[in-house]
């Protein structure tokens, strides 16, 4: 802090420490979490995809899946094309069907961030209980619950995500089931020595001298205190879900084509990118990228910031 | 040793068991198999005889036991779509994903080792920058969109290189290869790129993390001091001590390769097992399905292996059995 000669601190530096003091750890979070440019950068690109996404309807220059709006014969023209019927171009082009891309990508970011937040949500959720059962009553649950999580992670996840879709079949929800049986490892793991360390703390020590309630120290004070690593893992989760979503519905094992998301879009241009057309696989793709790349950015900050080993 | 070497045997059959009751409930209980190999045409009798000859008739355990044994015996059943043994389909497919998965680790340790160096010793400079910068897009990039990339610029645009299948190839030890030809070296640079990226990115940070942290230590110093060659204090001080993590790394990474494989094999249409997997869940062809796993899952159990004897080779201060607790 700031000392002026005659010893009193500073005005701006008193203003300073008293907006510390009234400030909540949300806000701290946030401000530490937009001193760096970059990832400023990465969670505005990150809230302009996502509201690409929720208003598809309302942005998208027509709508993809309404056959009224769409016209074969405006089939696969390059990008910057006019339509056939004069009103409107095409900024991205078409694919076979004679759909604008651009359209056809706001549609399909909704599909992919749908499943990759939902699976990811749920994950949580059977994660966190996972874990923190492991960690609070120890013994053989905690042995077993930590067995299946090693030996799940001893396979990456493409290899369990296939199993799992060869044994259930195909179709959205049954992809999202894939997706959770796979993340919900990560959270058992990272909630279970999260919650090992806290539990030894004073202030858990400090509530079982209350007699509180096991479980009302379990969510009131242990979780809360478990959730900064969690948040961390969860926003690279996400970005692991939506890659491997696109992954299986490029293989042809994930969404059906009811549910165009971004890596059918890209399995739809496949064929037509061996003789020139390479716009229908290419911007698509490029969408994906930056929405993963923003999400990681995100995540690679939110690291920093929750990391209370590193100095503020 | 000795008998760590039979208690982890022992561990893997576990394993093994446990992942082929899994696959056997999954694939052969969860959805009905009389759907698929029965001829929906067939009468009531026919069916019920077929059932019976199957022996789907039979409780699941004592199903799950006949399977058991058959498998013990090498018989996983036969493929419905190549009416040959799945395991035969699986062992002839198998040489070609080895093949692509062993090129690719080669390129992402031969690229990724000096490129990484380079940026540990240079944190600072553009190129270190550069570098890390690239390694993080190469984490961030969907494998299977980097394939498409990779054929539209170096199939499509520039015309350099075949996008699909091996090309030719030449039998080694009865076993057909592609790297002994030109043409099949011409097959493999772009799938076996961009199998490689995503390790390529990993050994990238793993050799800068390693270097920055041993060229702090006393033994470096100390070679320093001695006034021994920069060459000398990299190759042989610095390099042979970060090795350990690496080696350790290259080897659990390379099971991952031929998981991932699947995808790559898919984009560049490579007849490995991979892209047989694909088809099979496309087909529905469960006992290909069943033996691919198996067998895959019996490749990692044995990787796994490997590499913690050779963790204990290199590092003398790892010993093997000891760790228990």
């Amino acid at each position: 802090m700031p000392v002026s000669a005659d010893g009193s601190v500073t005005a701006p530096a008193a203003a300073a420490a008293a907006r510390a003091a009234a400030e909540s750890p949300w806000r701290r979070v946030a401000g530490d979490f937009f001193r760096n440019p970059i990832a400023t950068f990465g969670a505005a690109l990150l809230c302009l995809i996502v509201l690409a996404a929720i208003f598809a309807p309302l942005i998208s220059p027509q709508d993809p899946y309404d056959l009224a709006q769409i016209d074969v014969l405006d089939g696969k023209l390059p990008p910057g094309s006019h339509a056939g019927s004069g009103n409107g171009r095409f900024w991205l082009g078409t694919d076979d069907q004679g759909r604008d891309m651009l359209s056809a990508i706001f549609y399909g970011l909704r599909i992919s961030i749908f499943v990759g937040v939902s699976s990811t949500v749920m994950a949580l959720v059977i994660g966190l209980a996972a874990g923190l059962l492991a960690a609070y009553v120890g013994g053989r649950t905690e042995t077993f619950v930590m067995r299946v999580v090693d030996i799940q992670l001893s396979f990456p996840s493409i290899l369990i995500a296939l199993i799992l879709i060869a044994v259930l079949g195909q179709g959205i929800g049954k992809v999202i089931a894939a997706l959770v049986t796979v993340q919900w490892a990560y959270y058992a793991r990272t909630v279970r020595s999260a919650a090992l360390v806290e539990r030894r703390k004073e202030y858990v020590e400090a509530a079982r001298c209350l007699a509180l309630s096991p479980m009302r120290i379990v969510f009131r004070h242990l979780l809360p205190n478990c959730l900064p690593p969690l948040i961390v893992v969860a926003t690279v989760q996400v970005a692991a879900a939506i890659a491997l979503e696109a992954t299986l519905s490029f293989l042809g094992l994930g969404l059906p084509i009811t549910e165009p998301s971004l890596g059918l879009l890209i399995a739809n241009g496949y064929q037509y990118l061996l003789s020139g057309k390479y716009w229908i696989s290419f911007f698509p793709g490029i969408a994906l990228l930056l929405t993963i790349v923003s999400i990681n950015l995100v995540a690679d900050q939110l690291r920093d910031v929750l990391n209370p080993r590193l100095s503020r | 040793m000795l008998v760590y070497l039979i208690r982890r045997c022992l561990q893997s059959v576990v394993v093994l068991l446990v992942m082929s009751l899994i696959v056997f409930v999954g694939v052969y209980a969860v959805g009905n198999p009389i759907d698929i190999l029965i001829s929906p045409q067939a009468d009531q009798a026919e069916r019920e005889q077929a059932i019976h000859a199957l022996g789907l008739d039979q409780p699941m355990w004592m199903q799950y036991f006949v399977f058991l044994r058959d498998a013990l015996h090498g018989d996983l059943g036969h493929s419905f779509v190549h009416s040959t043994s799945a395991l035969r389909l699986i062992f002839e497919r198998m040489p070609a994903t080895l093949e692509l998965a062993t090129v690719a680790m080669l390129f992402a340790i031969i690229l990724g080792i000096p490129l990484g160096l380079w940026a540990g010793l240079k944190p600072e400079s553009a190129s270190g920058r550069t570098i890390m910068a690239g390694s993080i897009l190469g984490f961030s990039l969907p494998t299977f969109w980097v394939g498409l990339m990779l054929i539209m610029v170096f199939s499509v645009m520039l015309g350099w290189l075949p996008s699909n299948g091996r090309g030719e190839t030449v039998s080694l030890f009865g076993i057909p290869v592609s790297f002994l030809t030109l043409d099949g070296w011409r097959h493999l640079v772009l799938p076996a790129t961009n199998l490689a990226l995503f390790n390529l990115a990993l050994m990238i940070r793993l050799t800068r993390a390693g270097t920055r942290e041993a060229l702090l230590q006393d033994y470096v110093k100390f070679a320093r001091a001695k006034g021994l060659s920069n060459v000398r204090v990299i190759g042989v001080h610095v390099l042979r001590n970060i090795l350990i993590p690496i080696v350790t790394v290259i080897g659990l990474q390379f099971g991952a390769l031929i998981a991932f494989a699947i995808v790559t094999e898919s984009v560049f249409a490579w007849p490995g097992m991979g892209k047989l997997l694909v088809d099979s869940i496309n087909f529905l062809d469960r006992p290909v399905i069943v033996a691919y796993l198996l067998v895959i899952v019996t490749l990692f159990i044995v990787i796994n292996l490997i590499v913690d004897l050779l963790y204990s080779a290199l590092d003398p201060r790892v010993r093997l059995g000891e760790s228990r607790s």
